[in-house]
């Protein structure tokens, strides 16, 4: 029998006997004959499993990867080292083969990791309660908008233009539905204009939002940003790097209303842009209104702790057209890493990974604004991105670095016609010396 | 089966096995320097984080994992999910660092392998759907239908009709639908089944007009039955100028058999998850591919991944009328790539298989089963069907959720229950495929014995389960949703 059907001829035979039918054609003899397809689709003949290996390692073949290249991408992707206990126990089969834990005594293992992810995302940010994760950060924050614009009964939100761009297209397309209006905020050098905040909030709006670092590698004022936000009645949304938060002061502090942050950089691998994973985090008065799933705690027939999805009325199998998002499957099991990531460094072990990304970004920021030809761009603090006007434009560049073995910087200049040959250099841990000198060496022969 | 009430203990929080000083994670010693590079404005207090050794973490969630359940460990028949065999051999190439260690943002050049992963995988969802473009930039099922419904709507707007904002859908419907035409604005009129439990085609007439932005249907619909009218309840939407949705969570039944774009359907989104067997993760991560019509295509997300002139591939956003974005990325490429390589190891015939079986496989359950469970419309279903509990609920006060919770004690997952909502006490069974005709006996067995049961031993299960049944509203009611430390709370 073809693909992972475990029957045999006898076995289908002895089936429909049982069901009543004389062949397999009759099973669907409620499917109209015009509409069934005649013969077999278009597409390649089966390939057995050694077929399949030796096919798919020929196509990956095709690819530079990061483990033979250094990689200087950011830009809301990144490569930090993946602890060897992080796959292991996301490949663990109760887990990665299990579904959406509807059942709670079935599910208590999941359940328990959800309700311990929700407390760690609430700890690295500062926040008050956590959900069980978004598709993405750039999601989460759109769900983050269209949430804070019910609760103030609003539709506006203010977005600085140093948010990742493509996070602004997200929020965007979620707008677009619920007819919200965003309004871009210009940056001063770098960092989101507080006049320009000032200006935009004197119109009432339902949300501004905070990027931290922003999507130039800056640190905003998060604090006089978070209250001109508060002062106008606002609610402040914190869109925030998990790995920074190990260092910077969180959301909570600011303090943020709702605080989402893209999950991917704890840990896990880039998987060329996904899965990812959306945290969620907002103050407890909101939880009511907070989309995704919820695991709470609780106690069984015999008073035992438990754990259960709660809460479930504000979602969609429940209350259908009135649901608060229609979200249904999340990103469990990477949620799950991140999970594991953060309980392994834990207080420590984050510190130094972010404290590693901040040496390694400061080194490779000296190195190549030394060269000639090289100016910063917008300088000032930043976490580990850096933007620097390149002497040639960086696709240009990109090919030259992907020539000699190097996954080059992110291109500010498709978002951004300002930011004219600017290159977005990251670094993360993962990043050694010897291959910052490896860079400059090629930069300064250009 | 009867075993005594379990006397397992409750597996402590991280939090609660933390303790000072302890780190796991092995990383080179920092120089000490990065906190003179930031301002000390900026910088966080206290870092309130866990502190654990690697061992401490190895096994709390190794413990944890004991106290879940997966498909690897025995049949798993949630209607409407789709809980079929998950390969390995999916799992061994999503683990290849030659994609697994790639940045989305690398040049084209450098990514060739990836983006033939895509470009193929989009032109095979087109061929199995019945389409002509595909988008696989939805995260999950519940954003492609965001993504479809967001496609109706630009379509309309861009002909100048913007008042087209009514979404037929079907009593039936899973809860994303109406959660999704809300989400994107769009009104929502409910359409009832008929007493076939098909859409009532009298009722689609009636409901559409000059405000008709599309329907939504699932085919087969969510009571494993085929929708043998599509073709006239699409001539009747499209007569009224709007565009047919197909909610895909079902192609498991009629992959290679049917095409919802022969169908008259105009947009679909496919469950990668589901139908193309990859890993369900305990919730996520999915995807949501969207295949649509010629007509949608120009406002398709971006980017989507083109072949060029040369026979390069690359990433494009020409499409001068897209919604936008949906995702930070071009999507899941993990899930994509684990759903190509299984297309790749079916081919054509393995995944008419895949919807042979999957039927003959429910049919086998639902036979095994009406007699006591009565299968609210009985006839020869698709991949799942629908039975109910009422019967027994009024003879002998064994309800559905008793049902569920005392088939644990069996071994089993149980079924999706109290779905769909139009059938009382209803049990959707979905065995998928993957099953072999002793476990589906099994499972027949367990259902019929239970429903012999002594009513007080079904009615306090499970037993056997890590713990006794889960009090949800006392859950809602404490609202416990994080650990706190001792002293705070």
């Amino acid at each position: 029998m073809p693909g992972y059907v475990p029957h045999t001829p006898a076995d289908q035979q002895a089936m429909l006997e049982r069901i009543g039918l004389s062949s397999l054609e009759d099973l669907f003899a409620s499917i109209p004959a015009s509409l069934r397809v005649n013969g077999l689709l278009d597409l390649p003949p089966a390939l057995s499993e050694p077929e399949a290996v030796r096919e798919l390692a020929r196509i990956g073949a095709k690819n530079m990867d990061a483990t033979q290249a250094p990689c200087f991408s950011g830009d809301g992707v990144y490569r930090h080292f993946t602890p060897s206990l992080v796959p292991a126990i996301m490949g663990r089969a109760e887990f990665f083969t299990s579904y959406t834990p509807y059942q709670p005594e079935r599910s208590q293992g999941m359940l328990q990791s959800i309700y311990e992810f929700q407390t760690l995302t609430c700890q690295l940010l500062g926040m008050e309660v956590a959900n069980a994760s978004m598709y993405d950060g750039a999601s989460a924050l759109a769900e983050a908008v269209v949430m804070a614009c019910s609760i103030k009964g609003i539709n506006r939100a203010i977005i600085p233009t140093t948010l990742h761009p493509a996070w602004t297209k997200v929020v965007r397309t979620y707008a677009q539905g619920q007819s919200i209006e965003v309004v871009l905020l210009p940056h001063e050098g770098g960092v989101t204009d507080l006049e320009a905040v000032r200006a935009a909030l004197a119109i009432p709006a339902a949300a501004l939002v905070i990027p931290q670092p922003n999507c130039m590698g800056r640190l905003e004022p998060v604090k006089a940003l978070a209250e001109e936000g508060a002062k106008a009645g606002a609610l402040v949304i914190a869109a925030v790097n998990p790995i920074a938060m190990a260092l910077l002061k969180p959301p909570g502090e600011w303090p943020a209303d709702i605080a989402v942050a893209e999950g991917q950089a704890l840990g896990l691998p880039m998987n060329y842009g996904g899965p990812l994973v959306g945290l969620f985090a907002c103050r407890r008065q909101y939880i009511r209104q907070m989309p995704g799933r919820l695991v709470g705690a609780t106690v069984d027939g015999e008073g035992r702790r438990a754990y259960t999805l709660t809460l479930q009325t504000r979602e969609q199998h429940i209350r259908r057209e009135k649901a608060s998002s229609n979200i249904c499957t999340n990103e469990a099991l990477f949620a799950l890493g991140a999970t594991v990531y953060m309980a392994l460094l834990g207080r420590h072990g984050m510190k130094r990974v972010a404290e590693l990304c901040v040496e390694r970004a400061h080194e490779a920021y000296d190195a190549i604004t030394a060269l000639p030809g090289w100016e910063p761009v917008h300088p000032g603090p930043f976490f580990h991105e850096f933007a620097v006007r390149a002497p040639l434009r960086v696709p240009e560049l990109n090919a030259i670095l992907a020539g000699e073995g190097i996954i080059g910087p992110v291109d500010l200049e498709p978002d951004n016609a300002m930011l004219e040959q600017t290159a977005l250099f990251c670094c993360t841990e993962m990043i050694t010396p010897d291959d910052i000198d490896r860079l400059v060496g090629i930069l300064r022969k250009l | 089966m009867t075993k005594q009430k379990s006397d397992m203990e409750p597996i402590p929080t991280l939090f609660d096995k933390s303790r000072p000083g302890r780190t796991g994670g092995r990383y080179p010693e920092p120089s000490g320097s990065a906190e003179r590079y930031l301002p000390a404005s900026e910088l966080r207090e206290d870092l309130p984080l866990t502190e654990l050794s690697e061992v401490d973490v190895t096994r709390h969630f190794t413990l944890l994992s004991q106290r879940n359940y997966g498909i690897d460990m025995g049949l798993y028949p949630l209607g409407s999910c789709t809980m079929k065999h998950n390969p390995r051999l999916n799992e061994r190439i999503a683990a290849m660092p030659a994609f697994s260690e790639l940045h989305p943002s690398q040049p084209s050049a450098t990514c060739q392998g990836a983006l033939q992963i895509i470009f193929e995988l989009q032109n095979a969802l087109a061929e199995i759907g019945g389409m002509d473009a595909v988008t696989l930039q939805p995260a999950a099922g519940a954003q492609g239908e965001m993504t479809g419904l967001l496609l109706i709507r630009a379509y309309h707007r861009h002909r100048n009709d913007p008042k087209r904002t009514e979404m037929l859908v079907p009593d039936s419907a899973h809860g994303t639908n109406p959660a999704t035409a809300n989400l994107v604005g769009l009104k929502i009129v409910k359409i009832p089944s008929n007493s076939r439990g098909r859409v009532d085609v009298d009722a689609v007439r009636a409901a559409v007009g000059p405000n008709t932005a599309g329907m939504m249907m699932t085919n087969p619909n969510t009571l494993g039955l085929f929708e043998d009218q599509i073709e006239e309840i699409a001539g009747i939407v499209h007569s009224a100028g709007g565009l047919m949705y197909c909610d895909g969570a079902n192609m498991n039944a009629i992959v290679g058999i049917a095409r919802p774009g022969d169908m008259g359907f105009d947009v679909m989104h496919f469950n990668l998850h589901k139908t193309f067997s990859t890993p369900h993760g305990g919730g996520g991560p999915g995807c949501g591919a969207v295949a649509v019509k010629e007509v949608l295509k120009p406002f398709l997300p971006v980017p989507y991944a083109k072949e060029t002139e040369d026979g390069t591939l690359e990433w494009a956003a020409d499409l001068k009328h897209s919604i936008g974005r949906l995702h930070g990325t071009s999507g899941n490429f993990a899930v994509m790539l684990r759903a190509y390589t299984y297309i790749r190891s079916l081919g054509p015939d393995g995944l008419r298989a895949v919807a042979e079986n999957a039927v003959l496989n429910a049919n086998y359950i639902r036979v095994g089963v009406e007699k006591t469970y009565p299968v609210a419309y009985p006839e020869t279903c698709m991949h799942e069907f629908v039975a109910s509990a009422s019967e027994l609920k009024k003879a002998r006060g064994i309800r559905t959720l008793d049902i569920a919770k005392r088939l644990m004690d069996y071994g089993y997952h149980p079924p999706t229950v109290y779905f769909p909502l139009i059938v009382p006490e209803a049990l959707m069974i979905e065995p998928t495929e993957t099953e072999t005709r002793e476990t589906l006996d099994a499972f027949i067995d367990a259902l019929n014995k239970i429903a012999e049961e002594d009513p007080v031993l079904v009615h306090s299960a499970p037993h056997t389960m890590p713990v006794t049944r889960v009090d949800e509203v006392e859950a809602a009611k404490r609202l416990d949703v994080r650990w706190m430390p001792p002293a705070d709370e």
